[in-house]
């Protein structure tokens, strides 16, 4: 089945909106993408008929709710491939879910001495936990490198993965390069050396289609509003025997089994992790956005951006601008970050800005990245279901536009 | 009022000082160097003072980073050189307040500069346009020679 995207735009109110009187063209999907109907009327039928808090209320409410909320972890575990629900914690984002790992995990496990590898191409939300981690325990953080096309330097792997390395932090798509690593080889020499593996799926999760299982990962981490979800919701999946040993993140109502005054004794996986009263509406929606994305099918998805990426690719590369990461759409996602010679990103976001289209610029969290490739700044533009090749062709005469401008 | 349309605002005077800045590169000698970026998106600004009493005797600045960032350095550069501490500590807190919408800014008095004010419509380039400004405002502080008004 082959995806419709002037179908799937109608799907998503806000395309259609006007931008500076101009039809919206929406490309900063990797910042976060738009939301469809389908997910924005889940979350308002939660609110006005199934709110209620979970996993207390007695009353057929409190059911409703509860219920709701588990569906969207079923939907979760079921969109990576996760054996159990226990498997899946609730958290805010991306972020949360990886200093989830870094506060309980990792600090129970990596000591003075040991190493923690990433990769040049992290995002900050992979990169500052590890940081403040071997800040905080004289761990060494190691950076496996990147080469000339923006791929992982895999070759180099025996060499930066030691018996002293405990966790590998790497993405499984980049938000700068778009390259799709290769998480499997990573995992099966970390495990050979005694490491865990947390992949960062924020950017992947929206985009591609993955097995938790067939990746081998014992973490792995992303956010709702990327992939058609609200924001303030994600999850950490991590390995149920990984899980049941770690200490308690937050604490707090909801993860507690037994309480004394002056001890406590936790919840099972996953409500362990779950302090507090979540974000109920939000997680229901990110269900409702698993399921508008399954319904579009994965393969479908991938298989519209693998067309609609080397349209892009040929028609940026076509204008002169100078591009980022892979040039061949099997090796890297929908995220394409270029420069212009003549036109510094700041001002081509806002020049392109005036025609509606919407484009990212600066260093993307990703500041390391931005040194190794020389660069203070790209700009980027991100596609994802609802885009097609006029708005390729929109960014395109854009662009030209901003060239005018400074030549 | 100025209504320059962004076009307007970027080829007429932004665009001029970006393709060819004034006081741009080291001062030699100097008495203050300060480097600040913005850390959203990277622009870079290096500014030199070099003083005589109560002036500014030289200002030049380096640095990298969006058209709008360094035109507004080089305009301020050119503005202020020779120009007393107190009128460059004032010009800058006045650029501040136009910038923040709290003040219209007066034609006469800032001449070239109100094109500056065209980036008031464009809410996230302000911090480009206040960077060379808000660096010159820290420097003085630093240097001892008084604070803006």
């Amino acid at each position: 089945m082959s995806l419709d995207a002037q179908r799937v735009k109608k799907d998503f109110p806000i395309l259609e909106t006007l931008a500076h009187g101009k039809r919206l063209v929406y490309l900063d999907s990797a910042a976060t993408s738009q939301k469809p109907r389908a997910v924005i009327d889940r979350m308002v039928r939660f609110y006005e008929e199934e709110n209620a808090n979970v996993h207390r209320g007695i009353y057929e409410l409190g059911e409703k709710a509860t219920a709701a909320y588990e569906g969207a972890r079923e939907a979760s575990a079921r969109f990576i491939g996760a054996r159990s629900t226990r498997s899946i914690v609730f958290t805010k984002g991306t972020t949360e879910s990886i200093n989830l790992v870094r506060y309980t995990w990792a600090r129970a496990n990596v000591h003075e001495g040991d190493e923690v590898l990433v990769t040049e191409m992290e995002h900050h939300s992979n990169l500052i936990p590890w940081q403040l981690l071997c800040a905080e325990t004289g761990a060494t953080l190691r950076h496996l490198p990147i080469d000339d096309d923006g791929k992982l330097r895999i070759d180099l792997l025996g060499e930066y993965l030691t018996d002293r390395t405990k966790l590998v932090g790497m993405s499984l798509m980049s938000n700068v390069l778009g390259t799709i690593n290769p998480v499997r080889t990573v995992a099966d020499a970390a495990h050979a050396v005694g490491a865990r593996i947390l992949v960062d799926a924020a950017q992947a999760a929206p985009h591609l289609s993955f097995d938790v299982n067939d990746l081998d990962c014992d973490f792995l981490a992303f956010s709702a509003h990327k992939m058609c979800g609200p924001t303030g919701a994600g999850l950490l999946y991590g390995r149920e025997d990984l899980l049941e040993e770690m200490p308690p993140f937050h604490g707090g109502g909801e993860m507690i089994r037994e309480v004394w005054a002056d001890h406590a004794t936790w919840a099972e996986i996953p409500q362990k992790f779950e302090a507090g009263t979540p974000n109920i509406a939000q997680v229901v929606g990110m269900g409702a956005a698993i399921e508008y994305l399954e319904d579009l099918g994965m393969d479908a998805v991938r298989e519209h951006e693998m067309q609609l990426t080397k349209y892009a690719l040929d028609r940026i590369f076509s204008i002169g601008a100078t591009i980022y990461g892979p040039m061949d759409v099997h090796d890297r996602g929908s995220v394409v970050s270029f420069n212009l010679e003549e036109v510094h990103p700041h001002d081509m976001a806002t020049i392109v800005d005036q025609e509606g289209v919407c484009i990212r610029a600066g260093h993307h969290c990703a500041q390391p990245l931005m040194r190794k490739l020389g660069v203070p700044a790209t700009a980027r533009a991100s596609f994802y279901i609802y885009n097609t090749e006029e708005d390729v062709d929109a960014l395109i005469d854009a662009l030209e536009k901003s060239k005018g401008w400074f030549i | 009022m100025v209504h320059l349309s962004l076009e307007d605002l970027y080829k007429e005077v932004i665009l001029d000082h970006y393709r060819s800045p004034r006081n741009k590169g080291r001062l030699d000698p100097y008495d203050i160097v300060l480097e600040r970026n913005n850390p959203l998106c990277g622009d870079e600004i290096e500014l030199f003072l070099k003083f005589d009493g109560d002036k500014l005797e030289g200002i030049s600045f380096d640095g990298k980073g969006c058209s709008i960032s360094q035109a507004s350095a080089s305009m301020m550069a050119e503005r202020l050189q020779g120009a007393s501490i107190k009128d460059a500590a004032d010009l800058a807190g006045g650029i501040k307040r136009m910038m923040a919408g709290e003040e219209e800014g007066d034609d006469d008095e800032l001449g070239e500069l109100i094109a500056l004010k065209g980036v008031v419509k464009y809410p996230v380039r302000i911090k480009c346009a206040l960077l060379g400004w808000d660096t010159l405002v820290e420097a003085l502080e630093e240097s001892g020679k008084g604070v803006p008004s």
